[in-house]
């Protein structure tokens, strides 16, 4: 199931799920990161590592360990 | 008219302007509010309207109130009006970003649960017009249920309606959530003691291993934690698996209210922050453009301070020289020029370094670029058990630790702001300089290929750079062992910086620095003023001073050249003689067994004793040891007149002379590693809020030092010896 790290730039997606452990669930869903929602992947730091999204009006960056908990399907 | 002050606590996302508003509403009369056990900060302020005192504290910036740990458990407590220092707020004033309403409102949807007056002031009202948004506040108003008031803080616009409304703050009701949760929450509720606040039955049912619930669990014990297990395994069977419920209902509550008050352009525009961002965070120009500006900040620090710091060592010395020309010798004289003067001019010569780093600072977070400055660097730090945010306060640590370690408070995870405090210090800081120009300059510059000099004042600085992370992973590992921090960090919009903002936290650094510090830097070169100083009659009871005091008065008075010389030497001779008669002396001479190791005589040994306040103080220190009287640190001429007495004076005692270089290497290794530095330890203080962390800094530093110079000094005695 692919995640949000195997986004290339530009790509829009929709969230299916976001696993791992709570306080990060908690944390991606109060920035409205959940089941049903929309992003865009932005860029990817120098060295891959982390990479932004824009969730609603908010840019967000992720480390890969972290967007690896979000599955997407590619819109 | 009420004689009883008006409560109002700020609350709102950070970058959403509330801090603006703060210092809007509340001018000059503002304070740091004391908060034992926590770190973070909380401003309080007050203001007068309408014949009522009105009190603001401005509350940490926050996305969400599920507390993880005590810091952010505290903005809950004094929420709840259970801190015991604060009374319960009245009123609630939450602060949102206009242009971002959707994802700012649903902190405010979470101040609803707590019951209490609730205020909206939605900010940057002109962002949200540029970006073709169109909210219409009355609709606003009726949905949400709240006085609402469109302000513009950075212009100070809307704040005469705030002001007004404050007091007219209304108790909105709260977002149902699904009845499965209710249920849950009210049979939760009903298992705590009885004054509980259900906003903290709330909080444990949905924050999974939050501050909330452990707290709750530790009072209440294993049945409890059962009991919610539980729960929540009904919840997510139902449907409404926590934590994510509470995303979704308040976002569908929250659309639904921006729906009808919101016109959005069918397209949605691009921002200027998307333009910039589209290089700033590019692989290639962001990281270009990065390093230029970090070079930028870096180098303004040193060359635009250095003049600075010159005008006030000149000032420092025209004080001293006043005082003593003034006053009669004797110990009051010494105290007041050597001990004190010297003091508190060392720490003030600080200051401009200060000021300019954090007005870099302040500037580049303001705008809003500092996240980006994070999410560039984050890999490389992470690798070092340290994270993106960490590389400003190491940066600036290569000029002074002590704004580098100020400079900390941007790190939001405790443990890995604690990591970055206990190995600023190891970034080779520009007091060291005189120390290395001092020892490269007499050991290891004539007689040797021309690239040595520059490559072991590179080495120095290195060996910072290698043993920091080193010494971060060990941290991360033992002491500040525990989960990964979560890097989840939003990049904020770009905005112009404000002028305001910017002074406001300078003028806040320098004084709380100067207050700080100043006091046990002060108290500490007394310490070693006195040290130094006695006693004061040398073992055939002669007092010193008064006899260098004489051998002056005889150069002054001397006819010829030859006297004045004569008289001078003596004068000179006799300070090394009682310094090195002194209790640090003695000292010196006493521990000379413990610097053996390390291929140091008991003179090295002593200047390295008296530097370990401030470490420019051994090359003035060893001026006087070796005679030369108070050699200038910043001097070249004096400097390497002393270097060439040093070796000249090693080259005398056979073994040194072998061992010279090893000798001269292991020193510098010494300074290089050794937490040399009072300031340093204050600011460490204030900052962890602790004197465990800056002692343990200080004992973990000076076993590195001596260590690393040790190793230095044995392995190139094998190589000379060898050689």
């Amino acid at each position: 199931m692919p995640s949000l790290c195997d986004l290339r730039p530009g790509q829009r997606a929709v969230v299916l799920a976001v696993a791992g452990e709570a306080p990060l669930i908690q944390r991606l869903s109060e920035f409205g990161v959940f089941e049903g929602e929309t992003l865009e992947l932005l860029a990817f730091a120098p060295m891959g590592d982390p990479l932004e999204i824009r969730i609603g009006e908010t840019r967000l960056s992720l480390r890969l360990r972290e967007a690896e908990c979000v599955s997407v399907e590619l819109l | 008219m009420t004689s009883k002050p008006f409560i109002v606590a700020l609350v709102g996302n950070p970058n959403a302007g509330k801090s603006t508003l703060f210092n809007a509403l509340s001018g000059l009369r503002q304070h740091v509010g004391n908060f034992p056990g926590v770190t973070v900060e909380m401003k309080k302020g007050h203001f007068t309207h309408g014949g009522r005192r009105i009190e603001l504290i401005d509350l940490p910036g926050t996305y969400s109130l599920a507390a993880r740990s005590p810091d952010e458990m505290v903005a809950v407590d004094l929420l709840l009006g259970r801190r015991a220092e604060e009374p319960a707020p009245d009123a609630i004033l939450s602060v949102v970003d206009a242009s971002n309403l959707e994802r700012h409102l649903y902190l405010t949807s979470q101040l609803l649960d707590l019951g209490k007056p609730v205020i909206l002031a939605v900010n940057m009202i002109d962002l949200a017009a540029k970006q073709g948004l169109a909210i219409d506040f009355d609709v606003l108003r009726r949905e949400i249920g709240l006085a609402v008031v469109a302000i513009q803080a950075n212009r100070s616009q809307g704040l005469v309606e705030l002001r007004a409304a404050l007091s007219e703050a209304e108790i909105a009701p709260r977002i149902m959530m699904p009845a499965a949760v209710e249920t849950a929450v009210r049979e939760l509720a009903g298992l705590l003691p009885k004054g509980t606040p259900d906003f903290l039955a709330r909080r444990m049912l949905f924050d999974i291993g939050g501050s909330a619930e452990r707290e709750a669990v530790a009072k209440l014990g294993e049945s409890f934690a059962q009991r919610l297990k539980e729960l929540r395994q009904v919840l997510a069977e139902a449907g409404c698996a926590v934590p994510g419920i509470e995303a979704k209902t308040r976002y569908a509550h929250i659309r639904g209210i921006t729906a009808k008050a919101i016109r959005r352009p069918a397209v949605r525009p691009r921002t200027a922050t998307d333009r910039l961002d589209r290089i700033l965070t590019h692989r290639v120009w962001g990281t270009l453009l990065f390093l230029a500006a970090m070079f930028l900040v870096f180098q303004s620090i040193f060359v635009a301070a250095n003049p600075l710091m010159d005008l006030i060592d000149h000032g420092t010395k025209w004080c001293s020289n006043r005082v003593e020309s003034n006053m009669e010798p004797g110990p009051f004289r010494s105290l007041l020029a050597e001990g004190m003067i010297a003091g508190v001019g060392g720490v003030i010569k600080f200051l401009p370094q200060i000021l300019i780093l954090f007005a870099a600072i302040a500037v580049l977070e303001d705008c809003g670029y500092m996240a980006r400055a994070a999410f560039l660097m984050d890999r490389v730090m992470s690798r070092c058990g340290l994270s993106g945010k960490s590389f400003i306060p190491m940066l600036s640590s290569v000029a002074c630790a002590v704004p580098g370690i100020m400079a900390t408070r941007v790190i939001e995870n405790r443990r890995d702001r604690f990591a970055t405090i206990m190995v600023a210090p190891l970034m080779s800081c520009s007091a060291r300089l005189p120390v290395y120009g001092l020892l490269i300059a007499a050991f290891l510059t004539e007689g040797r290929p021309f690239w040595v000099p520059g490559l072991t004042l590179f080495a120095m600085y290195m060996l910072g750079f290698i043993v920091a992370p080193i010494v971060a992973l060990l941290l991360r590992k033992t002491l500040l062992r525990g989960e990964r921090s979560l890097f989840v960090m939003e990049l904020p919009a770009y905005k112009v910086p404000s002028l305001q903002n910017v002074l406001r936290r300078v003028v806040d650094a320098g004084w709380a620095f100067l207050r700080r510090a100043g006091t046990l830097i002060l108290m500490s070169m007394v310490l070693v003023w006195a040290l130094l100083y006695f006693p004061t009659r040398g073992p055939d009871a002669e007092s010193f001073p008064e006899r260098i005091e004489a051998a002056k008065q005889k150069a002054d008075a001397a006819e010829s050249e030859e006297t004045k010389e004569e008289a001078e030497l003596e004068s000179k001779k006799l300070t090394a003689k009682w310094k090195e008669n002194s209790y640090l002396g003695r000292t010196g001479i006493a521990l000379e067994p413990v610097f053996e190791p390390l291929g140091w005589d008991w003179k090295l040994g002593m200047a390295a004793l008296a530097s370990f306040p401030a470490r420019e103080v051994i090359v003035g220190t060893l001026g006087i040891i070796y005679e030369q009287g108070d050699v200038d640190a910043g001097d070249d001429e004096q400097s390497k007149n002393l270097g060439n007495t040093i070796r000249d004076d090693w080259a005398a005692n056979g073994n040194r002379a072998r061992y010279s270089v090893p000798t001269a290497l292991s020193v510098m290794v010494f300074f290089a590693l050794c937490c040399q530095c009072a300031s340093t330890l204050a600011v460490i203080r204030r900052e962890t809020k602790s004197w465990w962390w800056p002692a343990f800094t200080f004992f973990y530093m000076t076993a590195l030092a001596y260590v690393g110079a040790f190793a230095v000094f044995q392995l190139g005695r094998i190589v000379v010896g060898n050689g």
